[in-house]
């Protein structure tokens, strides 16, 4: 087995006397698809929130390409080829849809050079412009962030975090708030990133989880309850317990 | 603001790129008029060094969208050390610029220091808090800040210009020479807003969290356009010290925090014109309409009200965000 690219040993988070996450042990090999799922409470935004740094894990430890994550604040997250979507959509929405992804890009130059004209770094606007046209956007680069429409703002912040090129790119809830058929669009665009990218998603809609992940990871109450293929996460006895049997499809 | 985006799209570029494109030249164009249609030359530089004052001010709040509430402390720092080192040290004159500026930077990034981890209404009144503190040193510490009686006893009569000599107590040179180092800052200010920098601080404005998300260093690129603002606001110190000839130590008070936060919101906060043009009305008002009541703050209030509640573009900003409607 070769080194995974993401290993998290023993992870725990508390909120004063509140375990939101405790002993969380998973490690995610390259160019898969894993969805993290459970009920609302169960961890899961908590969970992101530590392997994207927003959140310093209470205990255990994470490894990024054999590197310790201790004590790493969170825009280094980035820079190491980390890089996320939010559940509620997070963009900058009164800049330009282009300036939004060209900013994202800027982050990786390692100086602000006051004494150089931002119009002039011309590589940004190609790089912001392919990660457009991958998400389907390069269309709307000149319209206002603000102004798109739901779906469109979804795969924009999809396009922010792509830019930089990242390893591992998790998306919370990438469909929340679409509908059917922005949902297919997106399925059709994560799918197409799977084929290079590592990818971390939290979702609710079971059919799209399981048509698209190669393997699911069930939170409940801040504990990993079940690991496994999407056949074996359907028939384990627990998970349909706690969260399928409860509502079917959708939680 | 971004020209990048808009070079890409095939339509003629509207009237505030084209604006924004020379507007250095423009407000240094616009500025050099100013004695000539102002009723005195002391108005004038005034609204020089208020609107200087504001546009250090606008980089924090109108483009980092840090509201401070302190901003007097550099601006009265910048005087007060400039103030010092000639009266007291016998200075030379750019020689005590340099100290101004410097010290009000310095203190800038120690204020930003403690004060950029809080945000929204924590981070003003840290701020304002600070300040204040600087101003009850300035006010005890009277053997070399004169106190309440402000500092005096530092007056300018000459400046030698690389061999050329003005008179500083004729008040159109003195304008036009204290509109050189103002034209000098806004060229600063443009060079910054202009730079990737200039992207970075107006992402954090729009979405800190994300701009974290995206890699950048969020506390640090707000210290550092803390500690420019702070620089920018140190210089309008210096130059009103050498303008009035004392400092009084209200410049320190947050009436002066107060006045400058007005004058950006009623010119337009995030537009390089703005504060310009907001120091100009708000001193404007002041001068006319104190002709006729002792009581003029009632008047610029209440105009202040009117614009926070119906314009809160400001003057600069409606009329360019109505010029792009039309």
């Amino acid at each position: 087995m070769s080194t995974p690219l993401l290993a998290v040993e023993n992870i725990g988070r508390r909120f004063g006397g509140f375990v939101a996450l405790e002993g969380v042990s998973a490690s995610f090999e390259p160019n898969r698809v894993t969805a993290v799922i459970g009920p609302n409470g169960a961890g899961k935004s908590t969970f992101f929130n530590v392997l994207s740094g927003v959140l310093p894990p209470s205990t255990g430890t994470m490894r990024f390409k054999g590197r310790d994550l201790a004590g790493t604040p969170q825009h280094r997250f980035a820079h190491l080829g980390i890089a996320r979507s939010y559940q509620i959509t997070n963009i900058f929405p009164e800049l330009s849809v282009h300036e939004n992804v060209r900013i994202a890009a800027q982050a990786f130059r390692s100086r602000y050079e006051i004494w150089r004209d931002r119009a002039t770094l011309t590589e940004l606007d190609d790089k912001a412009a392919a990660a457009l046209a991958a998400v389907g956007l390069a269309h709307r680069g000149s319209a206002t962030a603000k102004f798109l429409a739901h779906g469109q703002q979804r795969a924009l912040e999809i396009a922010i975090a792509l830019v930089t090129d990242p390893e591992l790119l998790l998306l919370d809830e990438p469909t929340a708030g679409m509908g059917p058929e922005e949902t297919k669009e997106m399925v059709a665009l994560i799918e197409k990133l799977a084929a290079e990218r590592t990818i971390l998603l939290v979702e609710h809609k079971m059919k799209m989880i399981l048509g698209l992940s190669d393997r699911i990871l069930v939170l409940h109450h801040g504990r990993l309850i079940a690991d496994g293929s999407p056949q074996q996460i359907q028939s384990d006895p627990e998970v349909r317990r706690v969260y399928l049997g409860q509502n079917d499809g959708y939680a | 603001m971004t020209l990048s985006a808009q070079s890409l799209d095939a339509a003629p570029r509207p009237l505030r790129a084209r604006l924004a494109a020379r507007r250095v030249p423009l407000s240094i164009l616009a500025l050099s008029l100013l004695p000539w249609i102002l009723p005195s030359e002391a108005l004038a530089v005034n609204v020089l060094v208020y609107g200087l004052v504001a546009v250090g001010y606008n980089l924090l709040f109108g483009y980092t969208g840090l509201l401070s509430f302190g901003h007097a402390a550099f601006f009265g720092t910048g005087a007060y050390v400039t103030g010092i080192a000639i009266g007291r040290f016998d200075a030379p004159l750019f020689a005590a610029l340099a100290f101004g500026v410097a010290a009000g930077g310095a203190l800038a990034f120690v204020i930003g220091l403690l004060s950029i981890r809080t945000r929204g209404i924590y981070f003003s009144m840290v701020t304002l808090a600070l300040s204040q503190l600087v101003y009850y040193i300035a006010l005890q510490a009277s053997s070399w800040t004169g106190g309440e009686n402000g500092l005096r006893g530092f007056t300018v009569s000459e400046l030698n210009l690389f061999g050329w000599t003005v008179d500083f107590l004729d008040p159109v040179e003195k304008y036009y020479v204290i509109m050189a180092f103002t034209a000098a800052a806004l060229w600063f200010v443009s060079r910054i807003l202009n730079s990737p920098f200039g992207s970075v601080i107006e992402a954090i404005r729009e979405n800190e969290t994300r701009a974290r998300a995206c890699g950048y260093d969020v506390e640090r690129t707000k210290l550092i356009s803390f500690t420019l603002s702070g620089l920018i606001c140190a210089l309008a110190g210096t130059l009103f010290a050498l303008h009035l000839a004392i400092v009084p130590l209200d410049i320190l008070h947050y009436h002066t925090s107060g006045m400058i936060v007005m004058m950006t919101l009623l010119g337009g906060a995030g537009s390089f014109f703005g504060p310009f043009v907001g120091a100009f009305a708000f001193l404007l008002m002041e001068d006319v309409v104190s002709l006729w009541t002792p009581h003029w703050q009632i008047v610029v209030g209440s105009v202040f009200i009117l614009f926070v509640l119906f314009l809160p573009k400001g003057i600069w900003g409606t009329l360019m965000a109505w010029r792009a409607g039309r």
